[in-house]
């Protein structure tokens, strides 16, 4: 039993994390599913999708051959929309709101035709938006992720000179850095960023960390406004004995590596366990199993129904040859000479409960896995001490903010997973178009009372 | 089994579905083929003077990506050289004696060549004659086709030529490129045709090319005017076939129905509308001649279930409840109503009304669902609702009489009765 890298052939690697999401092949084949859209009026869908894209409206763009229009309807709700039409779980939003489930008939391919409309938008580099003549306003935004992007974009299109902060070297943030790279290929989010910031009037500065390489003081300064978007980070750690040895890796850091340094240096273990049903934890299993791990187990406390994840998540990992065992909460790793050997599990019992709703036990029952790598997705912390370190009100270091990103400071709005905690990019992209229009109020009146 | 055979002025066919004159009856190749698939008879391509064609011929309307849900066509009558017509139209009468065949004809526009074009063919053994006064394209401006058809006096002249010489029973086909088809029609069975068939292609620009800028279809560049047909047209040659069922004149010889017939229900709908027998082009030219099959099987099991033992137990049942709009009953009233259970929340229905029509269904926003019902007091019954409608039976109109007794609005005027106060 052994972690190490490179056991795989080059072709391997590519075959493995190349894109997973199914395009169509043809004109023909997008319009025979877009002619199936009814063309909803105040259309479920659009009323599930956090940034309330028109989607009736994007189908019925792609039947007329409007593929312009179509993306506009996209980008102008999601600046994001290609990357969201691969890693949206669109289960839970818009397709599983799409009518035809009261039909019991197939939901509508909404993120497929998505993708078809803003993938060509994004591989021409339609130029779809203008940006309005500078009106010699500042903004700083702290992170190039989903919710940075989208305020930087929305205020750009106002005219508004943004910079942005970036501490990694590629913009995107999770979608670049936190995503399984067969959902988002490392080539698709630089095209997606690029496309972006083809508005002009975004700067983004990268390799500049937020606390460190540059204070908040310093950007209030030199500023009309900042806006906070650099999300969650800290991996939640267990607490349980054998955390520290070889061979445990936090799920986050695991996908920012594979994200990061390409895929042959990524050590994996022969027989790996994953902690965490979310996902993340998803993402880290089935990335795992594709850099060549033996066996991969996914070990969750409770049963599918609670399950994080969506179905179509699950499926991937089942797919791709992985376990789960449910219903085991992982009580100690167990080392050899330092390294990770086994995991020991404790079998839960639902028990009923006089609530109705059913409650885990822990039963003095255990498993144990023979394991050499345990990577960990028991979900994400905020930047706990920079939030506090800033005087910023916050929630266990989640910022507090108003519905529209307004801080507790004058001038400073926030928006994405360092408010919420960690959600869905498409959260990220309609925080950020909160955020912009909240700064743009700001910037003409000054305050923002009346939203206070 | 209910029986499905027709016959149209003693013109015996297993069947009432006959290939109307066009490219799939123009030779003895497909018309045998047409026969053993199951085909009742057929109308062979028209024949005439030996014309040229050109290239391309065809184009069509697509709709929310149905494919040919119109089609037009810019072909003229058969451009094969007439002996060689004659003879396969024989071969094919001998190989087949069950199945109806008629010829389409159209001649030169003077007395001997009718006479000598009816003498050749008659001579084929065909069993009828079918006159084509409907072509649209290319021989109306030789004088002929839909030149003819649309003027009832020249039409009267040609049709009296042909009787003359005619010992077959003569079909007149009628154009639709009309304002009405009746002064026709009468004038074709006052001039003593046997029967009256319709309709013809209707005249039309399928669409442009957005970019050559050319209409459809393009010849080299250039484009003309076509003829319609296809499942688009039903409704206008179900409306015009109406009108020849009702005019006690032409409705004292046979219809054969023309126009969009895709299917057995289309056939039946023509028949209570008048039709002895149908005519089918387009759909053949889509599918090929296997969709006689479900034609005769549909009709049949239909027939069954409606008690129907011939066909002639229902053609022209329908034509006495088509009325002048004063004589509908104004006191008949129905109201929408929406089955919550079936409902899929689409809100089509809602929109529909709210713009289309009466403002008569109310939404309760939801989320992600909103709810729709119906204002009983606003809705007028219109149907759009229950039209637009994606799930079958989810919306129903119930019937809500505003009063016991039958009232039409010549009898509703008599009495003064009051109007809508807003």
């Amino acid at each position: 039993m052994a972690v190490r890298n490179n056991r795989l052939s080059a072709e391997e690697y590519q075959q493995h994390f190349s894109d997973i999401h199914p395009p169509f092949e043809t004109r023909d084949a997008a319009l025979v599913e877009a002619n199936r859209c009814l063309f909803c009026y105040d259309a479920p869908c659009t009323k599930s999708c956090p940034t309330s894209i028109n989607v009736p409206k994007f189908i019925k763009q792609i039947t007329t051959d409007n593929l312009k229009g179509s993306a506009y309807t996209i980008f102008s709700s999601n600046i994001m929309g290609g990357g969201c039409a691969k890693v949206c779980p669109v289960e839970k939003l818009c397709e599983g709101a799409c009518v035809y489930n009261l039909m019991e008939e197939e939901p509508i391919s909404i993120a497929r035709l998505q993708r078809y409309a803003t993938e060509r938008a994004i591989r021409e580099k339609w130029p779809l938006f203008e940006r309005k003549p500078s009106i010699g306003k500042k903004v700083a935004v702290i992170g190039a992720g989903p919710a940075g992007l989208s305020c930087a974009h929305a205020l750009s299109r106002e005219g508004i000179d943004v910079t942005i902060y970036e501490k990694e070297s590629k913009g995107g943030g999770l979608m670049t850095y936190g995503i399984a790279a067969y959902k988002v290929t490392p080539q698709f989010c630089q095209e997606e960023v690029d496309y972006i910031t083809s508005i002009g009037g975004i700067d983004i500065r990268y390799n500049t960390a937020f606390g460190k390489d540059i204070s908040l003081d310093e950007l209030q300064q030199q500023y009309d406004a900042v806006y906070l978007a650099f999300g969650v980070g800290l991996a939640r750690q267990l607490y349980i004995p054998g955390e520290q040895l070889d061979g445990v890796v936090d799920a986050i850091s695991f996908i920012y590596d594979i994200r990061n340094s390409g895929f042959p240096t990524v050590p994996v273990g022969d027989h790996v366990a994953v902690i965490g049903m979310g996902m993340t934890a998803i993402d880290a299993a089935t990335q795992a199993k594709r850099l060549g791990a033996k066996e991969v187990t996914l070990v969750y406390r409770r049963t599918q129904q609670e399950m994080p994840c969506t179905e179509a998540e699950m499926n991937i990992a089942l797919l791709d040859g992985c376990k789960i065992i449910w219903l085991a909460a992982p009580t100690e790793i167990l080392g050899e000479d330092g390294k990770v050997a086994q995991l020991v599990c404790n079998i839960v019992k639902l028990e009923d409960a006089t609530g109705g709703r059913r409650q885990p036990v822990i039963t003095d029952e255990q498993i144990i896995l023979p394991v050499d790598m345990v990577i960990k997705a028991a979900g994400q912390m905020p930047f706990e001490q920079l939030v506090h370190s800033h005087q910023l009100n916050n929630d266990h270091g989640k910022i507090s903010t108003t519905s529209n990103g307004v801080t507790s400071i004058a001038g400073i709005f926030a928006g994405g997973d360092c408010v919420n905690g960690g959600k869905e990019v498409v959260d990220a992209v309609q925080a950020g178009k909160n955020g912009a229009k909240a700064i743009l109020e700001y910037l003409q009146n000054g305050n923002n009372e009346e939203k206070r | 089994m209910a029986d499905i055979s027709a016959n149209f002025l003693g013109i015996k066919s297993p069947n009432p579905f006959w290939l109307a004159s066009a490219p799939p009856t123009d030779k003895k190749l497909n018309v045998l083929r047409a026969f053993e698939a199951g085909w009742g008879g057929v109308v062979w391509k028209t024949l005439g003077s030996q014309i040229k064609n050109v290239s391309s011929r065809y184009s069509s309307v697509d709709y929310n990506g149905s494919r040919v849900m119109g089609f037009n066509n810019i072909e003229l009558i058969s451009d094969r050289p007439l002996d060689i017509n004659l003879k396969e139209i024989a071969e094919c009468v001998r190989l087949f004696p069950d199945r109806a065949m008629i010829v389409s004809l159209m001649a030169d526009n003077n007395r001997n060549s009718w006479h000598e074009l009816i003498k050749k063919v008659e001579d084929t053994g065909a069993h009828g004659l079918e006159l084509n006064f409907g072509c649209p394209h290319g021989m109306t401006e030789r004088g002929m086709g839909a030149a003819v058809g649309q003027d009832p006096e020249i039409a009267a002249r040609v049709v009296e030529w042909v009787m003359e010489a005619a010992t077959t029973p003569v079909i007149t086909k009628l154009t639709p490129n009309v304002h009405s088809v009746v002064p026709t029609g009468r004038a074709a069975v006052n001039a003593g045709t046997n029967a009256l068939s319709l309709i013809n292609t209707i005249q039309s620009v399928t669409g442009v090319d957005l970019d050559t800028f050319v209409p459809n279809p393009n010849v080299g560049g250039q484009s003309t005017f076509g003829g319609y047909c296809g499942p688009a047209v039903k409704p206008i040659a179900l409306k015009m076939l109406t009108t020849i069922s009702q005019d006690p004149v032409t409705a004292k010889v046979p219809i054969s129905g023309i126009g969009g017939i895709s299917t057995w229900k289309d056939a039946a709908e023509f028949m209570l509308l008048g039709a002895t027998t149908v005519q089918v082009c387009t759909a053949a030219m889509r599918y090929g001649f296997r969709i006689v099959e479900d034609l005769c099987d549909g009709l049949n099991n239909w027939m069954d279930e409606k008690g129907f033992k011939t066909i002639d137990d229902f053609i022209g049942r329908s034509i006495t409840t088509l009325t002048n709009w004063e004589e509908l009953d104004i006191n008949y009233h129905i109201i929408a109503k929406i089955n919550q259970d079936k409902c899929i929340h689409c809100g089509l229905c809602y929109i529909s009304c709210e713009d289309g029509s009466h403002q008569a269904i109310n939404l309760s926003y939801g989320n992600p669902y909103n709810t729709y019902t119906v204002k009983d007091e606003e809705c007028v019954g219109c149907n759009l609702c229950k039209l637009v409608c994606p799930v079958d039976n989810c919306i129903t109109m119930e019937e809500h009489r505003k009063g016991d007794e039958y009232l039409n609005w010549k009898e509703f005027q008599r009495r003064g009765l009051p109007l809508n106060d807003h």
